[in-house]
Protein backbone atom coordinates (compact mmCIF):
# COMPACT_ATOMS: atom_id res chain seq x y z
CA UNK A 1 0.00 0.00 0.00
CA UNK A 2 1.11 3.22 -0.66
CA UNK A 3 2.68 5.63 2.38
CA UNK A 4 0.08 8.61 1.56
CA UNK A 5 -2.73 6.07 3.03
CA UNK A 6 -0.97 4.38 5.75
CA UNK A 7 0.31 8.07 6.94
CA UNK A 8 -2.54 8.75 8.84
CA UNK A 9 -3.14 5.61 10.31
CA UNK A 10 0.36 5.91 11.76
CA UNK A 11 -0.22 9.62 13.01
CA UNK A 12 -3.42 8.50 14.67
CA UNK A 13 -1.55 5.58 16.41
CA UNK A 14 1.10 7.84 17.14
CA UNK A 15 -1.58 10.65 19.07
CA UNK A 16 -3.29 7.30 20.73
CA UNK A 17 0.62 6.30 21.77
CA UNK A 18 0.96 10.04 23.30
CA UNK A 19 -2.09 10.23 25.41
CA UNK A 20 -1.96 6.54 27.06
CA UNK A 21 1.49 7.68 28.20
CA UNK A 22 0.37 10.86 29.57
CA UNK A 23 -2.39 9.36 31.28
CA UNK A 24 0.15 6.70 33.08
CA UNK A 25 2.52 9.88 33.94
CA UNK A 26 -0.83 12.23 35.37
CA UNK A 27 -3.00 9.27 36.87
CA UNK A 28 -1.77 8.74 40.44
CA UNK A 29 -0.58 5.00 41.22
CA UNK A 30 -3.52 4.63 43.71
CA UNK A 31 -6.57 5.49 41.66
CA UNK A 32 -8.67 2.95 40.76
CA UNK A 33 -12.27 1.32 41.24
CA UNK A 34 -12.53 -0.66 44.89
CA UNK A 35 -15.43 -1.56 46.72
CA UNK A 36 -18.32 -0.29 45.55
CA UNK A 37 -16.97 -0.46 41.12
CA UNK A 38 -16.29 1.87 38.55
CA UNK A 39 -19.35 3.91 39.01
CA UNK A 40 -19.48 4.83 42.82
CA UNK A 41 -15.77 4.13 43.85
CA UNK A 42 -13.28 5.26 40.77
CA UNK A 43 -11.25 7.20 43.07
CA UNK A 44 -7.45 8.03 44.80
CA UNK A 45 -7.23 6.10 47.66
CA UNK A 46 -5.00 8.25 49.09
CA UNK A 47 -7.57 10.96 49.52
CA UNK A 48 -9.73 8.97 52.00
CA UNK A 49 -6.50 9.20 54.24
CA UNK A 50 -6.08 12.89 53.25
CA UNK A 51 -9.72 13.48 54.75
CA UNK A 52 -8.86 11.37 57.71
CA UNK A 53 -5.99 13.80 58.72
CA UNK A 54 -7.96 17.04 58.92
CA UNK A 55 -7.64 18.61 62.39
CA UNK A 56 -10.34 17.87 65.07
CA UNK A 57 -11.46 20.87 66.58
CA UNK A 58 -14.15 19.97 69.07
CA UNK A 59 -13.05 18.38 71.85
CA UNK A 60 -16.12 17.97 73.93
CA UNK A 61 -16.72 18.41 77.98
CA UNK A 62 -14.94 15.55 78.57
CA UNK A 63 -11.71 17.08 77.45
CA UNK A 64 -12.36 20.20 79.59
CA UNK A 65 -13.18 18.74 82.83
CA UNK A 66 -9.55 17.54 84.35
CA UNK A 67 -8.26 21.68 84.08
CA UNK A 68 -11.74 23.15 84.66
CA UNK A 69 -13.61 20.83 87.60
CA UNK A 70 -15.78 23.54 89.22
CA UNK A 71 -16.85 24.87 86.12
CA UNK A 72 -18.09 21.35 83.90
CA UNK A 73 -19.58 19.66 87.82
CA UNK A 74 -21.47 22.97 87.72
CA UNK A 75 -23.22 23.31 84.90
CA UNK A 76 -23.23 19.75 85.02
CA UNK A 77 -26.64 20.09 87.46
CA UNK A 78 -28.03 22.81 85.85
CA UNK A 79 -31.00 22.49 83.38
CA UNK A 80 -27.44 22.95 80.70
CA UNK A 81 -26.27 20.10 81.75
CA UNK A 82 -26.58 18.96 78.07
CA UNK A 83 -25.00 21.64 76.02
CA UNK A 84 -21.60 21.13 75.13
CA UNK A 85 -18.51 23.78 77.03
CA UNK A 86 -17.63 24.66 73.18
CA UNK A 87 -21.11 25.50 72.10
CA UNK A 88 -20.54 28.66 73.94
CA UNK A 89 -16.43 28.65 74.91
CA UNK A 90 -15.43 28.08 70.82
CA UNK A 91 -14.15 25.03 70.22
CA UNK A 92 -10.67 24.10 71.69
CA UNK A 93 -8.97 24.09 69.38
CA UNK A 94 -8.32 25.63 65.62
CA UNK A 95 -6.47 26.10 62.99
CA UNK A 96 -4.27 28.52 63.78
CA UNK A 97 -3.46 26.90 67.70
CA UNK A 98 -4.37 24.57 70.14
CA UNK A 99 -6.20 25.60 73.47
CA UNK A 100 -4.11 22.86 75.24
CA UNK A 101 -0.66 24.16 74.23
CA UNK A 102 2.04 26.15 75.65
CA UNK A 103 0.57 28.97 73.91
CA UNK A 104 -2.80 28.12 75.51
CA UNK A 105 -4.75 30.85 73.15
CA UNK A 106 -7.55 32.47 75.15
CA UNK A 107 -11.25 31.32 74.08
CA UNK A 108 -13.51 33.97 72.69
CA UNK A 109 -16.64 33.36 74.87
CA UNK A 110 -19.80 34.09 73.07
CA UNK A 111 -21.74 36.23 75.61
CA UNK A 112 -24.50 37.82 73.71
CA UNK A 113 -27.95 37.84 73.84
CA UNK A 114 -28.49 36.46 70.67
CA UNK A 115 -26.48 33.18 71.91
CA UNK A 116 -29.14 32.88 74.62
CA UNK A 117 -32.21 33.48 72.28
CA UNK A 118 -30.91 30.46 70.50
CA UNK A 119 -33.41 28.46 72.35
CA UNK A 120 -34.67 31.50 74.64
CA UNK A 121 -36.65 33.19 72.21
CA UNK A 122 -40.31 31.96 72.38
CA UNK A 123 -41.51 29.98 69.42
CA UNK A 124 -44.43 27.68 70.57
CA UNK A 125 -43.96 25.16 67.99
CA UNK A 126 -46.28 22.17 68.52
CA UNK A 127 -44.41 18.70 68.45
CA UNK A 128 -40.99 20.56 68.60
CA UNK A 129 -38.71 20.42 71.57
CA UNK A 130 -38.67 24.46 71.35
CA UNK A 131 -41.79 25.01 72.64
CA UNK A 132 -41.07 23.30 76.17
CA UNK A 133 -38.21 26.04 77.05
CA UNK A 134 -38.92 28.83 78.56
CA UNK A 135 -38.49 32.14 76.69
CA UNK A 136 -38.24 36.08 76.76
CA UNK A 137 -39.41 38.49 74.48
CA UNK A 138 -36.04 40.28 74.04
CA UNK A 139 -37.73 43.87 73.19
CA UNK A 140 -39.11 43.66 76.38
CA UNK A 141 -36.59 42.05 78.86
CA UNK A 142 -34.03 44.20 79.50
CA UNK A 143 -33.31 44.98 76.28
CA UNK A 144 -29.77 46.72 76.65
CA UNK A 145 -28.43 44.14 78.84
CA UNK A 146 -26.33 40.62 78.09
CA UNK A 147 -28.25 38.06 80.08
CA UNK A 148 -25.16 36.98 81.70
CA UNK A 149 -25.72 40.44 84.04
CA UNK A 150 -27.65 38.81 85.83
CA UNK A 151 -28.05 35.18 84.75
CA UNK A 152 -25.44 32.56 85.34
CA UNK A 153 -25.06 30.19 82.51
CA UNK A 154 -23.89 27.71 84.16
CA UNK A 155 -26.42 28.24 87.06
CA UNK A 156 -29.75 29.26 84.67
CA UNK A 157 -32.36 28.70 87.71
CA UNK A 158 -33.91 31.59 88.98
CA UNK A 159 -31.72 31.00 92.85
CA UNK A 160 -28.64 31.60 90.34
CA UNK A 161 -29.14 35.23 89.76
CA UNK A 162 -26.18 37.61 90.24
CA UNK B 1 13.91 -1.40 -0.72
CA UNK B 2 15.43 -0.59 3.05
CA UNK B 3 16.61 2.98 2.58
CA UNK B 4 18.35 5.00 5.21
CA UNK B 5 15.20 7.32 5.80
CA UNK B 6 12.91 4.38 6.32
CA UNK B 7 15.25 2.34 8.45
CA UNK B 8 15.40 5.17 10.71
CA UNK B 9 11.38 6.19 10.48
CA UNK B 10 10.95 2.19 11.45
CA UNK B 11 13.06 2.32 14.29
CA UNK B 12 11.63 5.24 15.83
CA UNK B 13 8.19 3.66 15.60
CA UNK B 14 9.20 0.57 17.13
CA UNK B 15 10.95 2.34 19.62
CA UNK B 16 7.98 4.14 20.79
CA UNK B 17 5.74 0.99 20.41
CA UNK B 18 8.13 -0.95 22.88
CA UNK B 19 8.03 1.92 25.34
CA UNK B 20 4.31 1.09 26.12
CA UNK B 21 3.88 -1.25 28.62
CA UNK B 22 0.75 -3.52 28.45
CA UNK B 23 -0.76 -1.84 31.13
CA UNK B 24 -1.45 1.58 29.60
CA UNK B 25 -3.73 -0.46 27.69
CA UNK B 26 -6.00 -1.81 30.33
CA UNK B 27 -8.64 1.06 31.24
CA UNK B 28 -11.54 -1.04 32.13
CA UNK B 29 -12.54 -4.66 33.24
CA UNK B 30 -15.99 -5.06 33.65
CA UNK B 31 -15.68 -8.80 34.80
CA UNK B 32 -12.81 -7.89 37.52
CA UNK B 33 -14.98 -4.44 38.45
CA UNK B 34 -18.01 -6.87 39.36
CA UNK B 35 -16.06 -9.07 41.27
CA UNK B 36 -14.51 -6.15 43.52
CA UNK B 37 -18.08 -4.96 44.06
CA UNK B 38 -19.66 -7.92 44.89
CA UNK B 39 -16.76 -9.00 47.50
CA UNK B 40 -17.17 -5.80 48.98
CA UNK B 41 -18.28 -6.49 52.98
CA UNK B 42 -17.63 -3.35 55.48
CA UNK B 43 -17.83 -3.57 58.71
CA UNK B 44 -19.59 -0.06 58.66
CA UNK B 45 -22.10 1.55 57.77
CA UNK B 46 -22.72 5.17 58.24
CA UNK B 47 -25.96 6.14 58.84
CA UNK B 48 -27.53 9.73 60.22
CA UNK B 49 -30.66 9.55 62.71
CA UNK B 50 -32.38 13.09 62.89
CA UNK B 51 -35.26 13.44 65.58
CA UNK B 52 -37.18 16.48 64.43
CA UNK B 53 -39.40 16.23 67.72
CA UNK B 54 -36.14 16.94 69.87
CA UNK B 55 -34.59 19.80 67.07
CA UNK B 56 -35.39 23.17 68.82
CA UNK B 57 -33.73 25.31 65.76
CA UNK B 58 -30.97 26.34 68.49
CA UNK B 59 -28.63 26.44 65.64
CA UNK B 60 -25.69 24.79 67.46
CA UNK B 61 -25.05 21.90 64.61
CA UNK B 62 -24.77 24.51 62.08
CA UNK B 63 -22.30 26.77 63.79
CA UNK B 64 -19.89 23.93 65.15
CA UNK B 65 -20.18 22.13 61.19
CA UNK B 66 -19.16 25.62 59.81
CA UNK B 67 -16.07 25.69 62.29
CA UNK B 68 -15.17 21.97 62.89
CA UNK B 69 -14.96 21.67 58.79
CA UNK B 70 -13.17 24.95 57.87
CA UNK B 71 -16.29 26.33 55.71
CA UNK B 72 -16.01 30.20 56.07
CA UNK B 73 -18.12 31.60 58.85
CA UNK B 74 -19.77 34.66 57.42
CA UNK B 75 -20.22 33.26 53.54
CA UNK B 76 -23.55 31.99 52.57
CA UNK B 77 -22.48 28.48 52.21
CA UNK B 78 -22.98 25.70 54.82
CA UNK B 79 -22.51 21.82 54.62
CA UNK B 80 -25.38 21.27 57.23
CA UNK B 81 -28.49 23.71 58.23
CA UNK B 82 -32.16 23.75 59.56
CA UNK B 83 -35.44 24.61 58.09
CA UNK B 84 -38.65 25.44 59.67
CA UNK B 85 -42.05 24.40 59.05
CA UNK B 86 -45.10 26.15 60.27
CA UNK B 87 -48.83 24.91 58.55
CA UNK B 88 -51.24 27.46 59.74
CA UNK B 89 -54.94 26.94 60.23
CA UNK B 90 -55.90 27.93 56.02
CA UNK B 91 -54.07 25.09 55.38
CA UNK B 92 -51.15 27.08 54.12
CA UNK B 93 -47.62 25.16 54.41
CA UNK B 94 -44.51 27.62 54.94
CA UNK B 95 -40.65 26.62 55.39
CA UNK B 96 -37.80 29.02 56.15
CA UNK B 97 -34.45 28.79 57.06
CA UNK B 98 -32.29 32.19 58.39
CA UNK B 99 -29.22 33.51 57.00
CA UNK B 100 -26.32 30.97 56.30
CA UNK B 101 -28.69 27.83 57.01
CA UNK B 102 -29.55 29.06 60.43
CA UNK B 103 -26.48 29.22 61.96
CA UNK B 104 -27.31 31.57 64.40
CA UNK B 105 -30.80 30.06 65.06
CA UNK B 106 -34.15 30.93 64.96
CA UNK B 107 -34.69 33.98 67.35
CA UNK B 108 -37.57 35.74 64.84
CA UNK B 109 -41.28 34.34 64.80
CA UNK B 110 -41.65 36.32 61.41
CA UNK B 111 -41.18 34.06 58.38
CA UNK B 112 -37.95 35.40 55.03
CA UNK B 113 -39.94 34.54 52.25
CA UNK B 114 -36.59 35.57 50.47
CA UNK B 115 -36.51 38.74 48.02
CA UNK B 116 -36.85 40.82 51.12
CA UNK B 117 -40.66 39.63 51.73
CA UNK B 118 -41.64 38.73 55.67
CA UNK B 119 -44.53 37.10 56.93
CA UNK B 120 -45.59 37.50 60.26
CA UNK B 121 -47.29 34.42 61.30
CA UNK B 122 -49.39 34.48 64.91
CA UNK B 123 -49.09 32.08 67.48
CA UNK B 124 -52.87 31.51 67.50
CA UNK B 125 -52.50 30.33 63.49
CA UNK B 126 -50.43 27.73 63.97
CA UNK B 127 -51.64 24.18 63.66
CA UNK B 128 -48.41 22.35 63.29
CA UNK B 129 -44.82 23.50 63.49
CA UNK B 130 -40.77 22.04 63.54
CA UNK B 131 -37.49 21.93 62.99
CA UNK B 132 -35.83 19.54 60.45
CA UNK B 133 -32.22 19.44 60.30
CA UNK B 134 -30.61 18.89 56.85
CA UNK B 135 -27.28 17.11 56.02
CA UNK B 136 -26.09 15.05 53.49
CA UNK B 137 -27.49 12.01 53.07
CA UNK B 138 -24.63 9.70 52.23
CA UNK B 139 -27.13 7.63 49.58
CA UNK B 140 -26.04 3.98 48.92
CA UNK B 141 -26.46 5.53 45.25
CA UNK B 142 -25.35 8.67 45.27
CA UNK B 143 -26.43 10.22 42.04
CA UNK B 144 -23.80 12.87 42.34
CA UNK B 145 -20.72 10.29 42.45
CA UNK B 146 -22.43 8.78 39.06
CA UNK B 147 -21.81 11.94 37.20
CA UNK B 148 -18.63 13.16 38.59
CA UNK B 149 -16.22 12.38 35.02
CA UNK B 150 -12.95 12.95 36.64
CA UNK B 151 -13.55 10.37 40.14
CA UNK B 152 -12.86 12.94 42.00
CA UNK B 153 -16.01 12.25 44.07
CA UNK B 154 -16.98 8.78 45.55
CA UNK B 155 -17.81 6.84 48.14
CA UNK B 156 -15.92 5.04 50.73
CA UNK B 157 -15.99 1.08 51.78
CA UNK B 158 -17.88 2.66 54.87
CA UNK B 159 -20.77 4.30 52.96
CA UNK B 160 -19.75 7.95 53.03
CA UNK B 161 -19.27 10.43 50.03
CA UNK B 162 -16.15 12.24 49.85
CA UNK B 163 -14.41 15.15 47.67
CA UNK B 164 -11.05 15.01 46.37
CA UNK B 165 -10.31 18.65 46.43
CA UNK B 166 -7.04 18.16 44.43
CA UNK B 167 -8.65 16.38 41.55
CA UNK B 168 -11.87 17.71 41.77
CA UNK B 169 -12.05 20.09 38.23
CA UNK B 170 -14.86 22.19 39.34
CA UNK B 171 -17.28 21.12 36.94
CA UNK B 172 -20.38 21.58 39.33
CA UNK B 173 -22.29 18.59 37.69
CA UNK B 174 -22.53 17.13 41.13
CA UNK B 175 -23.77 19.70 42.19
CA UNK B 176 -26.99 20.12 39.69
CA UNK B 177 -27.07 15.94 40.60
CA UNK B 178 -27.58 16.21 44.24
CA UNK B 179 -31.55 16.09 44.83
CA UNK B 180 -31.24 17.36 48.51
CA UNK B 181 -28.92 20.31 47.56
CA UNK B 182 -26.52 19.31 50.20
CA UNK B 183 -23.35 20.29 47.70
CA UNK B 184 -21.69 23.89 46.98
CA UNK B 185 -18.53 25.07 46.13
CA UNK B 186 -16.06 25.79 48.66
CA UNK B 187 -15.14 29.43 48.48
CA UNK B 188 -11.71 28.67 49.33
CA UNK B 189 -10.71 25.62 47.66
CA UNK B 190 -13.21 26.28 44.41
CA UNK B 191 -14.23 22.49 44.37
CA UNK B 192 -17.34 20.89 45.46
CA UNK B 193 -18.06 20.55 48.80
CA UNK B 194 -20.23 18.66 50.85
CA UNK B 195 -21.11 17.15 54.08
CA UNK B 196 -19.31 14.00 54.92
CA UNK B 197 -19.86 13.09 58.57
CA UNK B 198 -16.78 14.81 60.10
CA UNK B 199 -14.77 11.68 58.21
CA UNK B 200 -11.50 13.08 60.48
CA UNK B 201 -13.78 12.63 63.48
CA UNK B 202 -15.61 9.14 63.07
CA UNK B 203 -13.43 7.02 61.99
CA UNK B 204 -11.50 8.34 65.18
CA UNK B 205 -14.05 7.07 66.89
CA UNK B 206 -15.52 10.10 67.50
CA UNK B 207 -19.39 11.72 66.90
CA UNK B 208 -19.50 14.33 63.91
CA UNK B 209 -18.78 17.57 65.49
CA UNK B 210 -22.92 18.59 64.80
CA UNK B 211 -24.01 15.33 66.95
CA UNK B 212 -21.73 16.46 69.56
CA UNK B 213 -22.96 19.99 69.36
CA UNK B 214 -26.37 19.23 69.74
CA UNK B 215 -28.04 19.76 73.15
CA UNK B 216 -31.06 17.97 73.01
CA UNK B 217 -30.09 14.27 71.10
CA UNK B 218 -31.41 15.43 67.91
CA UNK B 219 -28.57 14.41 65.85
CA UNK B 220 -27.36 10.61 66.04
CA UNK B 221 -25.02 8.76 63.93
CA UNK B 222 -24.88 5.47 63.99
CA UNK B 223 -23.12 2.19 62.31
CA UNK B 224 -26.34 0.46 60.68
CA UNK B 225 -24.11 -2.83 60.59
CA UNK B 226 -23.44 -3.25 64.15
CA UNK B 227 -26.51 -4.77 65.26
CA UNK B 228 -25.88 -3.38 68.81
CA UNK B 229 -25.68 0.39 68.33
CA UNK B 230 -28.89 1.78 68.82
CA UNK B 231 -28.95 4.25 66.31
CA UNK B 232 -29.59 0.58 64.01
CA UNK B 233 -31.80 -0.66 66.85
CA UNK B 234 -34.18 2.24 66.23
CA UNK B 235 -34.17 1.88 62.93
CA UNK B 236 -34.51 -1.45 62.38
CA UNK B 237 -37.84 -1.02 64.92
CA UNK B 238 -39.17 1.67 65.03
CA UNK B 239 -40.96 4.44 61.91
CA UNK B 240 -38.51 6.34 60.43
CA UNK B 241 -38.81 8.10 57.06
CA UNK B 242 -35.95 9.20 54.48
CA UNK B 243 -35.92 12.28 52.33
CA UNK B 244 -36.97 11.96 48.51
CA UNK B 245 -37.29 7.71 48.64
CA UNK B 246 -38.40 8.10 44.89
CA UNK B 247 -35.06 9.12 43.59
CA UNK B 248 -33.60 5.77 44.20
CA UNK B 249 -30.92 7.02 45.80
CA UNK B 250 -30.91 5.17 48.93
CA UNK B 251 -30.75 7.82 51.40
CA UNK B 252 -28.91 7.01 54.62
CA UNK B 253 -30.36 9.76 56.61
CA UNK B 254 -33.25 9.00 58.28
CA UNK B 255 -35.73 11.03 60.26
CA UNK B 256 -38.24 10.57 63.12
CA UNK B 257 -41.41 12.66 62.66
CA UNK B 258 -41.11 13.61 58.71
CA UNK B 259 -43.70 15.07 57.27
CA UNK B 260 -45.04 15.31 53.50
CA UNK B 261 -44.32 19.23 53.31
CA UNK B 262 -40.84 18.10 54.22
CA UNK B 263 -38.84 17.34 50.87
Amino acid sequence: MKNHVLRPLFAFLGIVAIILLARMVLVPKDFGAYDRGYMYSWHRLGNEEDWKKIKVKYQGAEYCKDCHEKNYSSIKKSPHQNIQCENCHGPANTVNGDHYSDTLPKLAIDRSRAQCLRCHFPLPYPSSGRAKIKGIDPDKHNPDVECCMCHNPHMPNLEGLR
Amino acid sequence: MITRRNFLRNAMTGAAALSLPIAAFEIVDPKKLMAKEAESKSKVRWVFLVDTYKCTGCGFCVKACKLENEVPYDTNVTRTWVERYVTTKDGKSHADTPAVGGRDGFTHSTFDLGQGKTLDIKKEDIDKAFFVPKLCNQCENPPCVQVCPVGATYQTPDGVVLVDRSWCIGCGYCIMGCPYGVRFFHPVHHTAEKCNFCYHRITKGLKTACVQACPFGARQIGNLRDPNDPVTKYIMTERVGVLKEEYGTKPQAFYIGLDREVK
